[in-house]
Order: structure tokens, then C-alpha cells, then sequence
């Protein structure tokens, strides 16, 4: 067993209970904590795929900030907790079989497929591709337009969200 | 980057936008008079992008490293977006003070939805189509929620938001796959290899899950849940440029990225999942139509049934067909927008007026607004000459000339269903007896933005055949 | 490198399929939404996975936007749940039905 192997069974198996058990808790906080280990296995993937740039923005953007947000809002709003399997069993049952089956079809079109006949795996371009260096030139140079439409989106959503949270009302 | 001023003259529509949202920014925070100033700057933006879009219609290139392109059937797709929105912002000048929401806010997320919209029409990268669908989606989203104190708005924007995120993660799935099997994100890569990949099954997922995706941003049939919830809740104008400008928007992002498929040079592989969600949409929306009561929501089923005529062009997947399908999309913006212009005018205080009683009579008291929204009626069911009649008679002989007769019969039936409830309102208006004594006071720039858009419909259905062959000659 | 890219691909199609069951089985909207969120993050493994055995750094700056846009769409999202919240003290969307959902 290699080591990325090993790494990989580790956080894998992280993100994939952690995830089950954010969609099935009752309360919402403790579905929030989950999420965020989740984030926290799938930067641990991201490492064993020599992708530090993005694992450390997970990190940083997604754990940080963004879940961070999300807890205060929960925290703010102090949600009863709901009644689980309440409304329409019938619906989730039938919901979680079909996401079962599309999961068995996308597991079949995947070997099938075979991705990786195209993708020779070369460590040594893999770990280029992963620097901060790398995506910096990248994003400067063929990607400006992308960055400066980010831009907009970010100064767009902060108008729409302070319009939406604190306008005052005459 | 720009490499000329030829390349610079070729983006003035987005730069101006881009530009017009920032001085909008500081009109509203510095001048008092803000609220005469921002709606008349905002509609000079928009035009000054429109016909500037006219008029380079002829100057193609691709810019910024292979990132948007210009000219064409993009700036055919920016003269729609912004027109549309410039009647948009000249019906809400009085009826977003009817509303109660007068925030110079709306104007300014008026401006950056459409950057969005031009930002997804001239798409050379799966980059710029996810970045520009989602600055449409957010500021579509406070949009729809901008009167945070009325609970219809709250829940439509709250519907709007999680199942438009939804769609948003199907699309990220959709760009992942697509971008492992071709190994880039480059729409001309995609369509080079297209056809090398077609029996890939992981790429048909991947391209799937696009789709998918984006049948919910046009409204069509399974994944139409939102749209009546969403039509009804948020501001009539907003509702408006939803169905027109928001779905125009996402059939250009399909056409561009799957140009291929729909210039003959290779097979239609998704024409079975369009021709489905086409008839499907197209009869639920006509036939639950026919029993709502409420105008916003009779107007929502419509633009179902609507893009399920849009997709017929797609299912066709002839050159022929994507030209009816942007004509269509032409007319239906200023039809659509001119139907929700007369609801927005005749919407008393506190939505009130807005189920069909209230239209009965109207044209005793009322003569010119009956006419106007007679002549929309006639043009959404599709009754010569109206602008309605050749966008359906351009995607009906397109899916013939692909043999998909059995397709454009449907599509005919649909619209014969469609023209009942159309028509209905029709004899309310100018035979029954007024039921409710209906007191408005007709707001001026509102009566000219919807006379403008019943000209623009009668003269795009006066003279179809320049503007078909216009667009026909820029998508080979 | 020496583990098949199959196996990322099966754990990101998983957790995408977590996330939709999670949109469809939960009332809860800010759960609704954290599960968009999960559906998001499994297409970025995907993307990161693929940008990773190419070597080509194009789907790690794509995960850049989707995490650009993910905190806009947080920002509003949450604005929106927040102004629901004022308006009804719930946020159970079997009970926001003044509209028919």
C-alpha cells in the first residue's frame, strides 16, 4: 500500500461519513459541523492530488469564511430542530433510491469510460500544475477576464445582500 | 488583453455596462436627486450598449485570450438584452414607487444581471458562462427579494435562490466531467472533439448534467417548479425580465457552447432529451394555463409552454433552427415584456388587481390599454402578423426540414390549446361587463415603454424575413 | 500518482448524490442550502482530480471561481433566509407556502 493510498482511504472515508451525516442530523449546527469536516478530508485530498493551492484555499475560503458565516446565521436564527422522516416519508424513501440508482449508472459510466487511458498520470506536471506560481500566472494572464467578471459577481452580491438584510424601509 | 483598438471598439457594450455600473454606484451615493437621475442614466446605458451592438453587428473577433467573442449572433443577443432591459427600466421609473421599494439598488443590479447575460452570449469558455450565469443569478435573487417586507417576495426569492443553486451545482458537475473527458474548458475544444467523444459516456453525463442544469434556468417542464412561485412573488417588471431576458440569457448559453450540435456538420446525439422536455413543456404550460386566475401566474405557464416552442429549434439541430429559436427569442422579449408591462400598469397598491375579473371591461374605460394587450395576446398565441406567428412558423418548419414532422405537429396542437386561454382575456376585455370598478392611474413612461414594445412586435413581424436571414447568415 | 483517478471520481459522485438527496429529503432551508454547498464541493473534487492527473492547472482555477461564487451566493443566500426569518420565524420550507410550492 502506497502512502497516497493510505491517504486516500483516510480522508475519503472522512469526507464521505461526514457527509452522510451532515444530510441526516436534526440539528442544524451539528449538520454545519459536519460540513466543515467534510472540507477539512477534502483538503486532505486535495494534498495527496498535489493540489496545495487549492487545499489551503479550502481551508482558508470554505472552512473559514464561508462555513463561518453560515454558523452565525444558525446561531442568529436558533432553528427548532425538525421533525426528521416527518412529512411524506413515501418522498424521501423514493429520493434516496433514485439517488442510489444514478450513483450505481455514474459508478458503471465511469469504468466503463475508462478516464484514466487519457490521463498518463506525470507527477512531476501534476505538482507544476498545483503551485500557487502556477495558477497566479494563470490568473493573471489567461484568465483576467474571469477574474475581473469575479470581481463583479463579488461587489454585485454584496449590493444585493445588503439590500436584501439591512435597507431601512420608509 | 486587448492587442488593438479594433478589439476595444468590439467590447464597447460590455465596457459600457461595466462602466455604467460603477458611475450608477456613485450617482446613488452622491447625488440627491438620485432617483430622476439613476433611471434615465441607467436606460442611456443600456440603449448606448444596444445600438452600439447594432451597429459593430459586423466586426466578428475573439478576444481576451479566446474568452468572449464579438459580433454576430452575440451582438444579435446583446441588442435583445439590452433593449429588453431598457423597457424593463422605463416601466419600473413609476411602478417600483407603486411597489414601495424606490432603492437606487434596482437599478444598479438591473445593470450587473445583464453584464451577466453578455458575459454568457459571448462565452468562448465554460469560464465565462459559469461566471456570468451566476452574476444574472445573484442579482436576480435580490431582485426577486428586494421588498423584504412583503412575505410573497421573501418566499419567491427564497424558492428562486435554493433551487437556482440547485441548478448551479448540476452545472459545476456537468463543466467537471465535460472538462476530464476533453481536457480543457474551451468551447471551440469542445466542439472540435465533439464528435471523437460523442460515444464517451462520461462526456454525454457531463453534457447532460449541463443541460439539466440549464432547464431549469429556462424554465422547462420537470424543472419548472419555480417559475409560477417565482412570476408571482417578486415585482412584475422583475418577473418580466425573468421569463424574457433570464431565458434568452440561458438558451444563448446552450446554443453557444453547443453550437455544434446544431450546425448538421455532426448529428443531434441530445435530440430524444430536447424533443421530450420540448413537448412536455409545451403542453403542461398551455394546458395549466387554462385554469389560473391569477394574471402573473397565467403569464408564468405561458413562458412554460414558451420554452418548450424554443426547444423545438434546438431538437431540430439544423442551422435553420437556431436561427428561428433567437428570432423567437426576439419576439417573445418584446411581446412578453409588453404583457407583464400592461399587468405592472393595471397592479393597484399591494398587488391587488391582478386577477382576471379584473380585466373585464377594461375596454370600455381603458381603450388603449385593451388594444395594446390585445395585440400582445394575439402575438404570444401566435395569429398572423404578429411578431408571435413567425417566431412559431421559423422552429416548425425548421424540426420539418430535420424530419421531426411528428414534433411541429405537436408544437401546432400546443399552440391551438394556447390560443383559448389568450384569447379569453381578449373577450373579457372588449364583451363582458366590468366586474370590479378598476381605478388606475395610468403611469406615462410605463404606457410608453409598453406602446414600445407592441411597435417593436408589429415590426418585427412586418418585415421577419431581413432579421431571419441577418441571423441565419452570422450562425453557419 | 499510483491509485486509479476512478477512485476520486466514485468518492465525488457519491458525495454529489449525498448532496442532492440532502436538497430533496431536508425541510430545513439553511440545510437545504448547506447541501448545494456539499454538491458544489464534490464537483470540485472532480475538477481537482482531473486538473491533477493531466497536469494542467485549468480545473484548479476553476475550483478558484466556485469557491468565488460559493461565498457570493452564501452572502445572499443567507440574506435571503435572514429576511424570510424576520417575516415568519421559520425556516421549515413545508411551512413557507403562502405560495404553492
Amino acid at each position: 500500500m502506497s502512502l497516497q493510498l493510505i491517504l486516500f482511504i483516510l480522508f475519503g472515508t472522512i469526507s464521505a461519513i461526514s457527509s452522510v451525516l451532515m444530510i441526516t442530523r436534526t440539528n442544524a449546527l451539528i449538520s454545519a459541523l459536519f460540513l466543515i469536516l467534510n472540507f477539512a478530508g477534502l483538503s486532505g485530498l486535495y494534498l495527496t492530488l498535489n493540489a496545495q493551492f487549492i487545499a489551503v484555499t479550502q481551508v482558508i475560503v470554505y472552512a473559514g469564511a464561508i462555513m463561518v458565516l453560515f454558523l452565525f446565521v444558525i446561531m442568529l436564527l436558533k432553528p427548532e430542530h425538525e421533525k426528521y422522516f416527518s412529512h411524506q416519508p413515501k418522498l424521501k424513501i423514493f429520493a434516496f433510491f433514485i439517488a442510489f440508482i444514478v450513483f450505481i449508472q455514474l459508478v458503471f459510466m465511469i469504468f466503463v469510460s475508462h478516464p484514466s487511458q487519457g490521463n498518463n498520470a506525470n507527477v512531476a506536471a501534476s505538482v507544476k500544475a498545483g503551485t500557487i506560481e502556477e495558477i497566479g500566472k494563470q490568473l493573471y494572464t489567461n484568465y483576467v477576464l474571469p477574474f475581473e467578471a469575479a470581481g463583479y459577481l463579488l461587489l454585485a452580491a454584496t449590493i444585493g445582500a445588503i439590500v436584501l438584510a439591512k435597507k431601512k424601509f420608509e | 488583453m486587448l492587442n488593438n483598438f479594433q478589439e476595444f471598439y468590439n467590447i464597447i457594450p460590455i465596457l459600457l455596462i461595466g462602466a455604467g455600473f460603477l458611475i450608477s454606484l456613485l450617482i446613488e451615493m452622491y447625488f440627491k436627486k438620485s432617483d430622476v437621475i439613476l433611471p434615465w442614466f441607467t436606460i442611456l446605458i443600456f440603449l448606448a450598449a444596444g445600438f452600439h451592438a447594432l451597429y459593430a453587428v459586423n466586426s466578428v473577433s475573439v478576444i481576451f485570450q479566446n474568452m468572449l467573442a464579438t459580433g454576430g449572433i452575440v451582438n444579435i443577443f446583446y441588442i435583445i438584452f439590452t433593449f429588453g432591459a431598457a423597457i424593463v427600466a422605463l416601466l419600473s421609473i413609476d411602478y417600483i414607487k407603486k411597489y414601495g421599494t424606490y432603492f437606487g439598488e434596482y437599478y444598479i443590479l438591473l445593470q450587473t444581471s445583464i453584464l451577466g447575460m453578455m458575459l454568457m452570449a459571448g462565452a468562448k469558455d465554460l469560464f465565462m458562462i459559469f461566471l456570468g450565469l451566476e452574476l444574472m443569478s445573484v442579482s436576480f435573487y435580490s431582485l426577486a427579494g428586494l421588498n423584504r417586507k412583503r412575505l410573497k417576495a421573501n418566499e419567491a426569492s427564497l424558492k428562486y435562490f435554493l433551487l437556482g443553486a440547485f441548478a448551479t451545482g448540476f452545472i459545476v458537475y456537468g463543466i467537471a466531467l465535460i472538462y476530464g473527458t476533453v481536457h480543457s474548458t474551451s468551447i471551440d475544444m469542445i466542439a472540435s472533439r465533439f464528435y471523437e467523444l460523442s460515444s464517451d459516456k462520461l462526456f454525454i453525463a457531463g453534457i447532460l448534467l449541463f443541460l439539466i442544469g440549464f432547464s431549469f434556468k429556462i424554465a422547462a417542464f420537470p424543472f419548472h417548479m419555480w417559475v409560477p412561485d417565482v412570476y408571482e412573488g417578486s415585482p412584475t417588471t422583475i418577473a418580466g425580465l425573468f421569463s424574457t431576458g433570464g431565458k434568452a440569457a440561458a438558451f444563448s448559453a446552450i446554443i453557444v457552447t453547443l453550437g455544434v450540435l446544431f450546425t448538421g456538420r455532426i448529428g443531434n446525439i441530445l435530440m430524444p432529451y430536447l424533443a421530450v422536455i420540448s413537448v412536455l413543456s409545451m403542453f403542461y404550460g398551455s394546458i395549466v394555463a387554462i385554469s389560473q386566475d391569477n394574471i402573473k401566474r397565467m403569464l408564468a405557464y405561458s413562458s412554460i409552454s414558451h420554452a418548450g416552442y424554443l426547444l423545438i429549434g434546438l431538437a431540430a439541430g439544423n442551422s435553420f433552427g437556431v436561427a428561428g429559436v433567437i428570432f423567437y427569442l426576439a419576439s417573445y422579449t418584446f411581446m412578453n415584456l409588453g404583457a407583464f408591462g400592461i399587468v405592472a400598469l393595471i397592479e393597484g397598491k399591494d398587488e391587488s388587481n391582478l386577477t382576471l375579473k379584473s380585466f373585464s371591461g377594461l375596454a370600455s374605460r381603458y381603450p388603449l390599454l385593451a388594444a395594446l394587450f390585445s395585440i400582445i395576446m394575439f402575438s404570444l398565441a401566435g395569429i398572423p402578423p404578429f411578431a408571435g406567428f413567425f417566431g412559431k412558423y421559423y422552429v416548425f418548419i425548421a424540426a420539418i426540414k430535420s424530419n421531426l414532422t411528428w414534433l411541429a405537429i405537436l408544437g401546432v396542437l400546443s399552440s391551438v390549446i394556447s390560443v383559448y386561454f389568450y384569447l379569453r382575456i381578449v373577450v373579457l376585455m372588449y364583451f363582458k361587463d366590468a366586474e370590479t370598478d378598476l381605478k388606475i392611474d395610468v403611469s406615462k413612461t410605463g404606457l410608453a415603454a409598453v406602446i414600445i414594445s407592441v411597435l417593436l412586435v408589429i415590426i418585427i413581424g412586418i418585415a421577419p424575413g431581413t432579421i431571419i436571414d441577418l441571423i441565419a447568415f452570422f450562425f453557419k | 500518482m499510483n491509485i486509479p483517478i476512478e477512485y476520486y471520481l466514485i468518492l465525488s459522485g457519491f458525495m454529489f448524490l449525498v448532496g442532492v438527496a440532502g436538497v430533496l429529503t431536508r425541510r430545513n432551508a439553511i440545510i437545504v442550502f448547506m447541501s448545494i454547498e456539499l454538491m458544489l464541493n464534490s464537483a470540485n473534487l472532480s475538477l481537482v482530480t482531473f486538473s491533477s492527473y493531466m497536469g494542467n492547472s485549468t480545473g484548479q482555477l476553476f475550483v478558484f471561481f466556485v469557491m468565488t461564487v460559493a461565498a457570493a451566493e452564501a452572502a445572499v443566500g443567507l440574506a435571503i433566509i435572514l429576511a424570510m426569518f424576520r417575516n415568519k420565524l421559520t425556516l421549515n420550507i413545508d411551512d413557507i407556502n403562502i405560495l404553492k410550492w
